[in-house]
């Protein structure tokens, strides 16, 4: 499979299907393995990465999940191409940085995909949409139990996995889910969610991972710790977690409405309205936009039908997407347009924001108090 | 006096954790606390902190001046990176990785997934340890037909565990 197959393929998580799909964005399971007594990648030489790449490439070539996959050194991709399998969070932003010795491997629905000589010598990673962290736990496990029938992996009957960093020993496991929770931000709440969340051993990060920004209203949780509790535990555990704040999150979007409603229309107004007419727009400002878009169509302001093609630029509008597409390097200021144009484009067959429906649907739903709107 | 992260910038915020009965002390400059997420003070994770700083310490405590004797690795890559060098690292430094180790995870041993190859061998184990037992009967027992079959299953079983 060649690249550009994964740029118009747009991998199955993108979709948005699966259990609690509006407000879970993703699910995904990792495991760390390393083979036994051979130098982690991050401190072995070149030669030795190398030798380790050409062991481990073609054992995961010939799974049969892997069947019709897309695979490639790290050095044969561009800077580009790196960027874009980051965005689609199908490689880490450490792996892209790396070139000889390393590789990645993924198959054609993109819900699978092995780093080879990441940190670690192998990371493989499940992707799933919506809350759906046993499936993705399942499959990234049975990936494993094929692999390790035929390479050999560090593995200590007290420590479990052993990893390059020792934060990861143990299960080697990082479950992790991608949460879009503008309802919690909105009404402030979500510092409070973050400190109870983290309170309990779970990690909340930006929709990068480490160190970054929560950018577009999306966080998200995963687990902290590896060592001293089973795989199937912890998933049990941070699925548990992860229904709770999604309940929280409508709780705080039924709050919105009844006692704070013209502030919400006026976010989602005031995004309908840059986004339809604005001609230059950091990708910031774009994902801060249209997760207020996103919250329409999932309050109802927007028509149900709208869904994908908002879900779709959250991807599109990201700096390495939009260049990939549109077959060019470009600078900062000439992507602002360019994606200001993108939007504007598909945003012109886009209704206005119709209250009327949601406060409609409040009246019907769950609220006890009819709303009192102006 | 000096920040321990960045070493360039004066301390302004003072973290003092007592693990076990070890009191840790952590200087952070404004910069590098935000980073860390130190402000916020139940946000942060003292993992990822003591893995950056107080890591390379337990292990010097540890084990002084050793290097692992397959990698190489030493204290001072690991103070570096905060990575250690392969996975026979954990022997080389397990005396000051314990006590990290500890800070760090919900446990001290591991509980999940069992390796098939590593089923294998403590199945194997298990086997050869009764055989073993019960030969030392046998022969105490001077049932020599019964010791001689015994001593037979062991060879193949070794011979099991070699491949």
């Amino acid at each position: 499979m060649k690249f550009d197959n994964v740029m118009a393929t747009g991998g199955e998580w993108l979709r948005g299907e699966g259990p609690h799909h509006q407000i879970v964005i993703s699910s995904r399971v990792r495991l760390a393995r390393n083979l036994k007594q051979r130098a982690f990648p991050g401190w072995a030489k070149k030669a030795e990465r190398t030798a380790i790449l050409e062991l481990i490439k073609p054992r995961v070539e010939e799974l049969p999940e892997m069947q019709d996959s897309f695979s490639e050194l790290l050095q044969d991709l561009s800077a580009l191409e790196k960027q874009v399998l980051v965005e689609r969070h199908l490689i880490s932003r450490e792996h892209a940085a790396k070139s000889v010795g390393s590789a990645v491997i993924m198959n054609r629905r993109q819900t699978l995909s092995i780093m080879v000589n990441e940190e670690d010598h192998l990371r493989m990673q499940s992707i799933r949409s919506g809350l759906q962290l046993k499936s993705a736990f399942k499959l990234v496990d049975k990936v494993d139990s094929t692999l390790e029938a035929k390479l050999d992996f560090a593995y200590d009957s007290r420590l479990g996995y052993l990893t390059a960093c020792p934060t990861n020993v143990g299960t080697g496991m990082r479950a992790s889910a991608m949460l879009h929770l503008p309802g919690l931000v909105l009404s402030e709440m979500i510092n409070q969610v973050i400190q109870a969340v983290n309170k309990i051993g779970l990690a909340v990060r930006g929709l990068y991972g480490e160190g970054t920004e929560a950018m577009g209203n999306l966080f998200q949780i995963s687990n902290q710790t590896t060592l001293g509790e089973k795989e199937e535990e912890i998933v049990v555990r941070l699925s548990k977690v992860i229904e709770t704040i999604i309940e929280k999150e409508h709780d705080a979007r039924q709050m919105l409405i009844q006692k704070k409603s013209n502030t919400l229309w006026d976010q989602i107004g005031r995004a309908y309205g840059v986004l339809t007419f604005a001609h230059a727009m950091t990708s910031k400002e774009a994902l801060n936009l249209l997760s207020i878009i996103k919250l329409g169509v999932d309050l109802g302001a927007f028509p149900e039908d709208r869904r994908l093609p908002i879900d779709e630029l959250f991807i599109d509008t990201q700096p390495a997407h939009l260049q990939k597409s549109s077959q060019q390097k470009l600078n900062a200021e000439e992507r602002d347009h360019l994606r200001a144009q993108i939007i504007r484009e598909r945003l012109r067959v886009f209704p206005k924001p119709d209250i009327t429906k949601v406060a409609k649907e409040s009246e019907n739903g769950s609220s006890p108090e009819p709303q009192t709107n102006e | 006096m000096l920040c321990d992260v960045c070493k360039c910038n004066d301390a302004t915020v003072f973290l003092t954790q007592i693990l076990e009965g070890k009191m840790q002390k952590v200087n952070l400059c404004d910069a590098c606390s935000k980073e860390k997420g130190v402000q916020d003070p139940t946000g942060f994770a003292l993992a990822d902190l003591l893995l950056g700083i107080g890591a390379a310490e337990e292990i010097e405590k540890g084990a002084p001046s050793q290097k692992c004797p397959v990698c190489g690795f030493t204290q001072a890559d690991f103070k570096k990176t905060g990575r250690l060098g392969c996975s026979v690292c954990y022997v080389t430094f397990s005396e000051g990785l314990g006590s990290l180790l500890k800070a760090m995870h919900k446990g001290t041993e591991h509980v999940g997934k069992l390796p098939q190859r590593a089923h294998r061998e403590i199945e194997l184990g298990d086997r050869m340890k009764a055989l073993t037992s019960d030969l030392e009967k046998a022969v105490k027992e001077e049932n020599y037909e019964t010791a001689a079959s015994l001593r037979d299953q062991i060879k193949r079983l070794e011979h099991e565990k070699a491949i």
